[in-house]
């Protein structure tokens, strides 16, 4: 067990900057309109940076510096490129710790997560891309004897990218890693909620990339993300978030006529068929570990298991035990590595969570465990907790069609298997989804059964690098986390070359 | 019956309807779009009037009737009283339909394009469950 100092005080493994400018060209540049904003850690709710509050003109500022190193980093060979994704993982690896360190401070999230998964997943990340341009390949049609048409990969050129808070190195790295390995120079514009563990992760592997080829614009939605979205100098915009701004980014894209990629969460269900209960075994630890995976991340996951379909015939059981193995998530200081669940990443959030819990008591669902905000001691009492929550009810309630985004379960039974994909299927989104079944005849039936770009089946929450993510119905467009995203940083260029030397003899 | 008599679906606290007459001080008639999903979803966003595009897909719930008190922290408001119309996606209200929704603001960081954002607040969503009478007068009007 360890207990990490707080950045800030004696002895931490990470220090913030008391302010972070902008990253543009290679070097921190302040703000064109010199405004800044508090940045807040949500374990003790105190300022910890502030940080440059961009606008259209920080985003023309990035995109000047982008499409001047463009043209240079679209050049380099797949092997330099790749070479400089491995030094970055390299890097990053050596300073895994105080990478993990400064995230967990920032977004609120257990140190214990940060250090095990999104940090190692996020070096794999830059790994699994230097591998996948090194091994992509154009294609060749032989149209007819003297007649061939040749497929070659190019990058769009400069790309935007706008990150969310939940995960900020991670998915920052989903976006970035297909995006560079493509050869296209990025801007990003970080969530205003975590606009500095981004840039804290930059200033350590600034020396490996050419200026320009990465550039971070941080600020509000509406004044730098609009901005961003919106511009005619970009060539594809990703974005991760929910459907409204989903859309308006959508909107923008059609505006420029440019593609897009988003991923726009989801309410996945976890099914727990009934011979999970067959024994007491390791499998069945296992699915009781699967239930409780909704308090992974403190709940704020697109992938959040966030409605626990269990069969009739072990409902009771099951629940209970699931309710009993619920009460042993620990919680407490985000920077103790025995802590496994921490602090909602900001107040809003916590508000939202709140009254979603309101909502699903005036719906009629009954409260079986938590229901309230955690009130912790000392400096954390000033932190956004809320005690893991499990809810009993209907799939028609509103807790089990909308994400919560907080640790917060909505458990029904089903009968049968029609009902179990029936009431899975009944949803607005299709992002993940859980199946728990000895049995592989149901588990496969189940699983291609369910409309959601990715079903774990006997586990839950794992996203190893060459694993499709990506949604069904409203939860999205594109493919993240496989070398298929290098398509949506690519363009097609077919030369369609005639080696015959005669005349076509039509004119 | 007309819509005049229709039971309301959505509503505007005090503190959300002084933070519309300083965003409209600022940036000209508001419109409001539910969004769903991951991350900030759940939450209602709030746009000068026409940015987002809404269509056959959306539901109009109503407009926020929004009458200025004179000064919203320190904005002159002109004090004429304004609607802010709410919109959400067609699809979304079929699971939404049978609660009554109230616009809040509470301290906070939102993210996603919303107006509000840079002025330390976010709007939030307040709901409660339509009574039995007010949705069976809604769904004898055919609305939901």
């Amino acid at each position: 067990m360890t207990v990490y100092a707080a950045p800030g005080t004696e002895g931490s493994v990470a220090t913030y900057r008391e302010r972070y400018d902008h990253w543009i060209g290679g070097e921190f540049r302040k703000p064109v309109n010199g405004r800044y904003f508090e940045n807040v850690t949500p374990v003790t709710g105190k300022v910890f940076t502030e940080v440059a509050r961009g606008d259209a003109d920080d985003i023309e500022a990035a995109l000047d510096a982008a499409h001047k190193a463009a043209p240079a980093w679209g050049r380099t060979s797949a092997t330099e490129r790749a070479i400089i994704l491995n030094k970055i993982a390299d890097r990053m690896e050596e300073n895994l710790e105080k990478i993990a360190v400064a995230e967990s401070w920032e977004n609120g999230k257990p140190v214990r997560e940060t250090l095990a998964a999104d940090i190692p997943l996020a070096i794999d990340h830059f790994r699994y891309f230097a591998g996948a341009i090194r091994a992509q390949e154009g294609t060749i049609s032989q149209i007819d004897e003297n007649t061939v048409a040749y497929h070659f990969h190019e990058p769009l050129g400069v790309v935007g990218q706008i990150i969310p808070w939940n995960f900020p190195i991670l998915m920052a790295v989903w976006k970035l890693a297909p995006a560079l390995a493509a050869g296209n120079a990025v801007v990003i514009k970080p969530a205003e909620q975590t606009p500095a563990s981004i840039l804290f992760l930059m200033e350590i592997i600034a020396d490996l990339l050419p200026p320009g080829v990465v550039n971070i614009v941080n600020g509000f939605g509406v004044e730098a993300g609009k901005p961003l979205a919106s511009s005619s100098r970009i060539r594809k915009i990703a974005f991760t978030g929910e459907t409204t701004t989903g859309r308006l980014i959508m909107q923008y894209a059609a505006q420029n006529i440019i593609p897009v990629t988003l991923e726009l969460g989801g309410k996945s269900p976890n099914i727990f068929f009934d011979d999970v209960a067959a024994e007491r075994d390791a499998y069945y630890s296992k699915a009781l570990e699967g239930f409780t995976m909704f308090a992974l991340n403190q709940g704020e996951v697109c992938t959040c298991p966030s409605r626990a379909l269990i069969a009739d015939e072990i409902y009771d059981s099951f629940l209970g035990d699931a309710i009993e193995r619920t009460k042993l998530v620990k919680q407490g200081n985000p920077l103790d590595t025995t802590t496994m669940i921490g602090a909602q990443a900001s107040n809003d959030q916590l508000e939202k969570i709140l009254s979603y819990i309101e909502i699903g008591k005036g719906e009629g669902a009954e409260v079986l465990l938590g229901g309230h905000r955690a009130e912790l001691d000392g400096d954390l009492a000033g932190g956004f907790y809320v005690a893991p929550t499990i809810f009993e009810g209907k799939n028609s309630m509103r807790i089990f069609q909308e994400e919560i985004f907080g640790p917060v379960v909505a458990v029904t039974s089903f009968s049968g298997f029609d009902d179990a994909i029936a009431t899975a299927n009944d949803t607005l989104y299709g992002l993940g989804a859980g199946v728990w079944s000895r049995n592989t005849m149901t588990a496969y039936r189940a699983g291609r059964a369910i409309q959601a770009g990715r079903v774990w089946t006997n586990n839950y929450h794992a996203y190893p690098a060459a694993a499709a993510f990506g949604g069904y119905k409203g939860s999205g467009v594109g493919r993240e986390n496989h070398l298929m995203m290098l398509d949506h940083y690519q363009q097609t260029k077919n030369l369609l070359v005639s080696y015959s030397p005669d005349e076509l003899g039509f004119f | 019956m007309t819509s005049q008599d229709l039971p309301e679906r959505v509503a505007v606290t005090p503190a959300a309807a002084t933070m519309l007459v300083q965003l409209r001080a600022q940036h000209g008639p508001l419109m409001f779009h539910q969004s769903g999903g991951c991350c900030d979803g759940s939450s209602p966003m709030c746009y000068p009037d026409g940015e987002f595009l809404t269509g056959d897909a959306d539901v109009h719930l109503g407009d926020l009737a929004v009458v200025p008190d004179g000064v919203a922290d320190g904005v002159a408001d002109g004090g004429e009283p304004f609607t802010v119309p709410v919109w959400m996606s067609k699809a979304q209200y079929e699971y939404w339909k049978h609660t009554h929704l109230t616009i809040d603001v509470v301290k906070g960081r939102g993210a996603g394009f919303s107006l509000e954002t840079p002025e330390g607040v976010r709007f939030l969503i307040r709901s409660r469950v339509l009574t039995d009478e007010e949705y069976g007068a809604l769904a004898a009007a055919g609305v939901v």
